[in-house]
């Protein structure tokens, strides 16, 4: 008896992530607690492999199982982007997870299987697929946001995002059914070519699509659907809110690129709007808001919904040079976002204490090399030139006003111009004043010299050199997505 | 010495960094080692500065010193450096003052000495970039990106109100850049419709724009102008743009308003000239009366409000006002001594303002305030002091023999022959703004230096140590050499700036 050839190789990464998952969660019991720091290294191993089995995809675009996987190089550059993601979030949790006393192995499997199911949105050609990808990565993103299982606020995080969360997929996934009644076909390509013959119910894909929009928008956090980020982001431990603050949000418009832009492009006249109108909404709610944080993941958090406002000024674009910079942009975003929490984390103390911006008075001078890195990704955040957040945003801008967007080039400009204001709090809070000056008496272990392990460290200056490799050599990365944009459109 | 020759812009740019870099490593408990360190770099960039004058040609109009090498090649950006005969002064202005504010910071500066002399030298290089740049994305990077170190200058050295005083700045030149890099990208997409090749190369847009392959529609121009000239009026600062200038000179230490004043300025009068006036002929001659009239009232402005400040330090802040708004007239002149004088001023501006920004700070370091009032008599305990000083007053005044005569006469003989409408009254506006300079000048200088020492304290001030005339006196001997030999410079700038005039384009707006 033979087997039936199934090829494995479409979905390499993802085996291995899975396989890696489950050995992790595996030997956990077997494992005693002064050793569980090895599953993590195990995880990040399982990364690697993945990596070097996403390098073998690049030699077999195509589509697979029926068309509900494609390999090209889109897809294989969001695969890169999510397990860079997951790599340096593996990193930076370890020492968190022991002061914190969570150090369970279900943490990394968890961000393995969240990061399988983000392969599979940016990898899926389908609408069913993308749905079992987004569940697989939202289930997980529950579960890791409550992760502190004994803190309230964590607790609240994870109720809420799951609670609204479902929701959203629901209107998904409502969308996905109104969408298959129309066109009698779930695959993005035969959905388009069927919107083209003309000869469907114009009222269902309409439906369908706007459904799907505010699943969407939900899962990237933009206007109106952001509701839910601060009080998310706040009560998950520091490296899950680092790491669903991009790598979610990454996979989240991979999909909803792929979807807009290959089965719906028949239609861009009518969700243009739509995205422009959401587009200022969020990234002046996100930026106002942000200005009146006092607490500094808050205060990311709405910078975050912010940014997903700047990249739908570049999808409002409506061409591959726009979605070439997204993908930039998102690469760029996650570097100087998982540093920026990396940070954080180093510097907070166990039960997360001293995350408010104020108390960040003195690490200018108790750590200045830590500081100096902080600094490095809040300027990139804003959009500083030589850092990777200003070619990103440059380039999205570039393609905006390619498209004749003025106006909303002009305000996502003006936008990036008012967020100096808070992104350079902190600058302010570590150099400006002297520690005790905002009034703050500090307790004394506050002052206890910081203990930062040596994975965290790589995550920062991994973090640093990549935003000034993308900040001054652009070029590499650009061209790669430059030629898998076109494939898209 | 090739390579030097080849790759000396790029040199003067990252000799700075690597120095500021250097100091990164150091002990930050050694101040007296870090403070050396910065002050050879400085030296050093500036010494390098002088290969640009040695060998500059002086009647070659085009850029010298070339470098142009892709950056991204997929939409056209450039790594492309040059200078002519305006911008090489700028330079050579960028390393002096530099190296002067190193060795005036040195007892001033007690605290966290390390980072702030790594963020001075990350100024330079951000300085010298802006001015060298002749790539339109290069140039806003650069434009940026000085931002940062003048930020962190400002917001942790500075006095009382520094942390308000340094996000007002940052944010009030980030809102114009906004529009500037629309502007930006919205003339590369024109220049690449019309000729088919994305490029962000200044002189290839200019070239194509001189010789007709790129024609922008005049209410095109009026936007693309008005986004450069928000930006960079800004920047002058302009009046009615001017707020933020009083409290960031104000607030910033000795070092930073003597760049602050003596650089920073320029580079939006350096903008109007190279950007504006090129790029934008058509859109320039609608403007014109509009600029050449909030200059005036910025020279008239300025002085008045200059004149009933109780702080010294203010009081010098807006005098910049006054003087920068006699150089955005020399430029909407458009003749060959407007503009020159317009160059000329902005390096006397430099020079004078510079000096007594440093004047003030070493007052300050003595007294601890900048009263006016507290003051008075300061020439019996401080008689060097009091002579440099008042010969740096009389050059800002501008007597003939020093630097500020040569500047302001150019620009007012130019400004009296404009071939525009009621030239003849702007010049004579123009020149009561003179007068008017010459009243809070002397009148400050007299309330602060002559008369009897009206508090105790002061009769026991020491006068200049070695090191502050070390500082001051290269200042004197720039004011006194660029008004005795002005033609020294003017001689340099001589074919940049006829070439700039008599561009086709450019001589339109002139009938």
């Amino acid at each position: 008896m033979t087997l039936p050839q199934v090829p494995i190789l479409p979905i390499l990464p993802e085996l291995i992530l899975t396989l890696f998952g489950i050995a992790v969660m595996l030997f956990d019991p077997f494992t005693a607690k002064p050793h569980k720091s090895w599953l993590s290294s195990l995880a990040f191993i399982g990364v690697l492999a993945a990596l070097a089995g996403n390098v073998l995809l690049l030699a077999a675009e195509g589509e697979y199982y029926n068309g509900m996987i494609i390999v090209d190089s889109f897809s294989v550059f969001f695969n890169f982007l999510f397990l860079i993601i997951a790599g340096l979030s593996i990193l930076a949790s370890r020492q968190y997870l022991v002061r914190e006393g969570v150090n369970h192995s279900e943490y990394y499997g968890l961000l393995l299987f969240a990061t399988v199911g983000m392969c599979f949105m940016g990898g899926a050609n389908e609408l069913i697929m993308i749905f079992i990808g987004l569940e697989i990565t939202s289930i997980s993103t529950y579960v890791l946001a409550g992760f502190r299982r004994t803190d309230l606020k964590s607790n609240e995080a994870a109720i809420k995002y799951f609670l609204l969360g479902s929701f959203a997929t629901a209107f998904l996934l409502y969308g996905i059914a109104l969408m298959y009644g129309a066109t009698h076909t779930t695959h993005l390509s035969q959905i388009s070519s069927a919107l083209l013959t003309g000869r469907i119910d114009l009222r269902l894909v309409l439906a369908g699509t706007a459904l799907m929009m505010v699943g969407f928008s939900f899962k990237v956090a933009t206007a109106p659907f952001q509701i839910w980020t601060p009080d998310v982001y706040e009560g998950a431990p520091i490296p899950v809110t680092g790491w669903m603050s991009v790598g979610p949000k990454a996979a989240g418009f991979a999909a909803f690129l792929r979807v807009f832009f290959v089965a719906l492009p028949a239609l861009d006249q009518k969700w243009f709007w739509v995205l422009w109108v959401s587009s200022v909404l969020t990234m002046t709610i996100g930026n106002t808001a942000a200005m009146l944080q006092s607490n500094i993941k808050r205060m990311l958090a709405y910078s975050s919904i912010a940014h997903a406002g700047y990249i739908l000024v570049a999808f409002a674009a409506l061409t591959p040079n726009g979605i070439a910079s997204i993908m930039f942009y998102l690469l760029a975003y996650s570097v100087m976002n998982l540093g920026a929490f990396a940070v954080i984390s180093a510097w907070s103390l166990s039960g997360e204490r001293r995350v408010t911006i104020d108390e960040f008075a003195g690490l200018g001078y108790r750590q200045p090399w830590l500081a100096a890195a902080f600094t490095v990704f809040l300027l990139g955040l804003t959009g500083i030139p030589l850092t990777a957040g200003f070619t990103g945003k440059f380039f999205m801008f570039r393609a905006a006003i390619n498209s004749k967007l003025y106006w909303l080039t002009i305000i996502a400009l003006l936008n990036s111009a008012a967020s100096l204001y808070y992104y350079l709090r902190p600058t302010i809070a570590m150099y400006m004043r002297e520690p005790g000056e905002s009034g703050r008496t500090s307790a004394p272990q506050d002052s206890a010299p910081l203990q930062i392990s040596m994975a965290t460290k790589v995550v920062i200056a991994v973090s640093v050199l990549a935003v000034f490799y993308l900040g001054l050599f652009p070029s590499t990365i650009l061209d790669f997505a430059q030629s898998s944009a076109f494939l898209v459109h | 010495m090739e390579f030097i020759d080849s790759h000396i812009l790029t040199i003067l740019i990252l000799m700075p960094v690597a120095g500021a870099m250097f100091l990164a490593l150091l002990d930050p408990g050694k101040h007296e080692a870090i403070r050396r360190t910065a002050l050879v770099v400085a030296l050093l960039t500036f010494v390098f500065s002088l290969h640009l004058v040695i060998h500059f040609v002086p009647h070659e109009a085009g850029f010298q010193f070339e470098e142009n090498s892709p950056w991204v090649p997929a939409f056209g950006m450039n790594y492309h450096l040059g200078i002519d005969g305006i911008s090489l002064w700028l330079v050579l202005l960028t390393t002096f003052l530099t190296s002067v504010s190193v060795l005036a910071s040195w007892k001033g500066i007690e605290k966290r000495v390390k980072e702030f002399f790594i963020f001075i030298l990350l100024l330079e290089a951000g300085m010298v970039g802006v001015f060298a740049s002749l790539d339109l994305f290069l140039f806003y990077v650069f434009w940026e990106v000085m931002l940062v170190p003048m930020y962190f200058l400002i917001g942790i050295w500075g006095h009382g109100r520094r942390i308000y005083a340094a996000v007002k700045f940052i944010i009030y030149t980030a809102v114009g850049s906004a529009f500037m890099l629309v502007a930006i990208l919205s003339l590369y997409f024109l220049n690449a419709h019309a000729t088919g090749a994305p490029t962000f190369d200044f002189t290839t847009i200019l070239d194509n724009i001189v010789n007709g392959r790129l024609v922008i529609e005049p209410r095109i121009q009026v936007w693309l102008f008005l986004a450069f000239f928000l930006s960079f009026a800004i920047k002058v600062p302009l009046f009615p743009l001017h707020t933020w200038l009083p409290d960031a000179h104000t607030e910033a230490p000795t070092a930073g308003s003597v760049l602050l004043a003596g650089v920073l300025l320029k580079m939006g009068t350096y903008g109007l000239l190279r950007f504006n006036i090129q790029l934008f002929p058509d859109a320039t001659q609608t403007f014109t009366p509009l600029i050449v009239a909030l200059a005036i009232i910025g020279i008239i402005y300025g002085a008045l409000v200059a004149m009933v400040q109780p702080d010294l330090k203010r009081l010098v802040a807006y005098s910049s006002v006054s003087h920068l708004g006699f150089v955005v007239l020399g430029i909407f002149v458009f003749n060959i001594q407007g503009v020159e004088g317009a160059v000329y001023q902005m390096l006397n501006h430099g020079i004078s303002t510079g000096a007594l920004f440093l004047i003030v700070g070493m007052i300050y370091e003595r007294r601890h305030t900048r009263e006016i009032s507290e003051f008075g008599g300061l020439a019996t305990p401080m008689p060097v002091l009091a002579t440099i000083f008042l010969i740096i007053t009389l050059s800002s005044i501008g007597l003939p023999l020093l630097n500020g005569f040569v500047g302001e006469f150019l620009i007012l003989v130019g400004t009296f022959g404009a071939a525009v409408a009621r030239a003849k009254l702007y010049c004579t506006l123009a020149a009561s703004g003179v007068i008017l300079g010459a009243v809070y000048m002397l009148w400050m200088y007299q309330r602060v230096i002559f008369g009897e020492v009206t508090h105790d304290v002061n009769k026991t001030l020491p006068d200049l140590s070695a090191r502050e005339k070390w500082v001051l006196v290269p200042m004197v001997v720039m004011a006194l050499w660029m008004g005795i030999y002005p033609q020294f410079f003017l001689r340099k700038m001589d074919a940049s700036v006829s070439k700039l005039l008599n561009a086709p384009r450019v001589m339109m707006v002139r009938k």
